[in-house]
């Protein structure tokens, strides 16, 4: 189990105890934000390497936030200014920061299975801050908690996730836990960025905007990552805009109180129009707010954990 | 390890008397309750805060300001425990600097808890003054803590149990005392 594990690698692994457990935890922890002194004593003496491989803005200075208000020693490390470029290993990266006597490793990377890789080969805490298309456990956490907050329950809510779910770690992270907490989980995408065989997990895939959303309590939008759209899967930005971005007049076919969500960065006017993400039904920034919170809850249940007998 | 349960050392009458009571000697001693406010300690403290939150507003009719502290993230024992206690919401919706808070748990043992309570406090703010009450005092202490108000003093030794048990959270109002034996 988790809460007594080392490492967080994915949702997939969580049982939904464990989920509601972090969920928990999460919102006590919330209230540490809010003090004039923001900090609690609780991993003082500790240290957190934030190795970051991709760019990032939310998670990384969620993380660092985090890691402060618990009271841990922390620094970031970034491929760009340091020794991977010089053509060091990622075993290599973080068996020498092992040697520099860390506790927890934080890592997001472009090849999906990097931080379970390293997980397996350190003693240190591995908290998969996002790896490539596969997981981006702590984002889907605070999805779950602001949808909690919104909606006062997550079973039974109608979730509809919108956009590239074929190259989407958010999708993926998320699928697995609004399903575990017992939500409908629908997608809606250009099929090309659909993958293959949806229906057997369980989640209904729409191709028509208008018919999707019609009986949804949650829009969930993804960013359309330009990063990941080498292969010619979207024939223009242009028709993607007109076909599947979310606008006023597209949430005139949703419910009225329908909740709108992103995992940011936002393509203002590419996935979403910038009147629905400072609209009303939006709760973008309530998500990065909560962030802090569970990436808070995350350090305090790995604290202390043992790690595997057959880690190094 | 098991435990046996030895007796009961308060009833609900006699928990009943001593807050009535440890209400009385607060607002004797502060000369009212103008500058008052009550912090509990979860989990148990907070109920019986808020117990002696009513029992002065009916003695003096006075609203006093009533927090609830988790000490979870100020302990200094957690890399020595498996399980992760569950970390509970802390709520003190007021400003304690130049106040007198009036710090409330179950019972007062080796004192540790009551350093991580202070050290909490004492983020939110600077306090006037920090007043202790518990409701039993059972002994060892191992840092240089005392309580200003104790509902009993129970002589314990270290092989045995106080348990607290109070309506809100358990159904019931009453303090057992347990012995604690190893099963080898």
């Amino acid at each position: 189990m988790m809460i007594n594990g080392k490492d967080l690698l994915g949702i997939e692994e969580l049982s939904k105890k464990e989920i509601e457990v972090i969920l928990k935890t999460a919102d006590s922890m919330k209230e540490i934000s809010e003090r004039k002194i923001k900090k609690v004593p609780y991993l003082r003496g500790k240290t957190v390497v934030n190795l970051f491989f991709e760019s990032s803005t939310r998670t990384l200075a969620s993380f660092a936030l985090a890691e402060k208000r618990l009271s841990a020693d922390s620094f970031n490390l970034s491929s760009s200014s340091s020794s991977v470029l010089k053509g060091e290993t990622l075993l290599d990266t973080v068996r020498n920061l092992e040697a520099m006597k860390i506790d927890f490793v934080v890592i997001r990377h472009p090849m999906p299975g990097a931080p379970h890789f390293v997980a397996k080969r350190i003693k240190a805490s591995v908290i998969n801050a996002g790896d490539g298309t596969h997981e981006h456990p702590t984002q889907a956490l605070l999805d779950l908690m602001s949808l909690k907050q919104k909606l006062g329950t997550i079973a039974g809510k109608k979730v509809i996730i919108i956009g590239d779910i074929l190259h989407s770690r958010v999708a993926r992270s998320n699928i697995w836990g609004l399903k575990k907490m017992g939500a409908e989980v629908s997608v809606c995408g250009p099929p090309t960025l659909i993958p293959y065989k949806m229906e057997d997990m369980g989640i209904k895939v729409f191709y028509n905007l208008n018919e999707a959303l019609a009986d949804k309590d949650v829009i969930y939008v993804l960013r359309i990552q330009k990063e990941r759209q080498e292969g010619g899967l979207l024939p223009s930005l242009r028709e993607y805009i007109k076909i599947y971005g979310i606008t006023p007049e597209r949430l005139k076919n949703a419910k009225k109180d329908v909740v709108i969500m992103h995992p940011g960065p936002i393509n203002r006017g590419i996935e979403l129009d910038p009147r629905i993400a400072d609209g009303k039904h939006s709760i973008i920034l309530n998500q990065v707010t909560n962030g802090v919170a569970v990436r808070m809850a995350i350090l305090y249940l790995l604290s202390g954990g043992e790690g595997d007998e057959d880690s190094k | 390890m098991t435990t046996r349960e030895k007796g009961t050392v308060m009833d609900a009458i006699q928990i009943k008397r001593a807050l009535m009571r440890i209400s009385h000697e607060i607002l004797e001693r502060n000369g009212g309750a103008e500058k008052l406010v009550i912090i509990g300690i979860r989990a148990r403290g907070d109920s019986l805060a808020g117990r002696i939150k009513n029992y002065i507003k009916n003695i003096e009719s006075i609203d006093i300001p009533l927090g609830v502290l988790d000490i979870t993230l100020y302990r200094d024992d957690f890399t020595s425990i498996n399980s992760k206690p569950i970390v509970g919401k802390t709520e003190i919706p007021f400003d304690v600097t130049g106040r007198i808070v009036i710090l409330i748990d179950d019972v007062l043992y080796t004192g540790r808890t009551i350093r991580s309570a202070l050290d909490a406090i004492i983020d939110f703010g600077r306090p006037k003054e920090i007043q202790l009450a518990v409701l039993l005092d059972r002994g060892h202490r191992e840092l240089p803590i005392r309580p200003d108000y104790v509902g009993k003093n129970v002589p314990t030794s270290e092989n045995e149990h106080i348990e607290v048990k109070v309506e809100e959270v358990d159904g019931e109002d009453r303090v057992i005392l347990r012995e604690v034996k190893d099963d080898d």
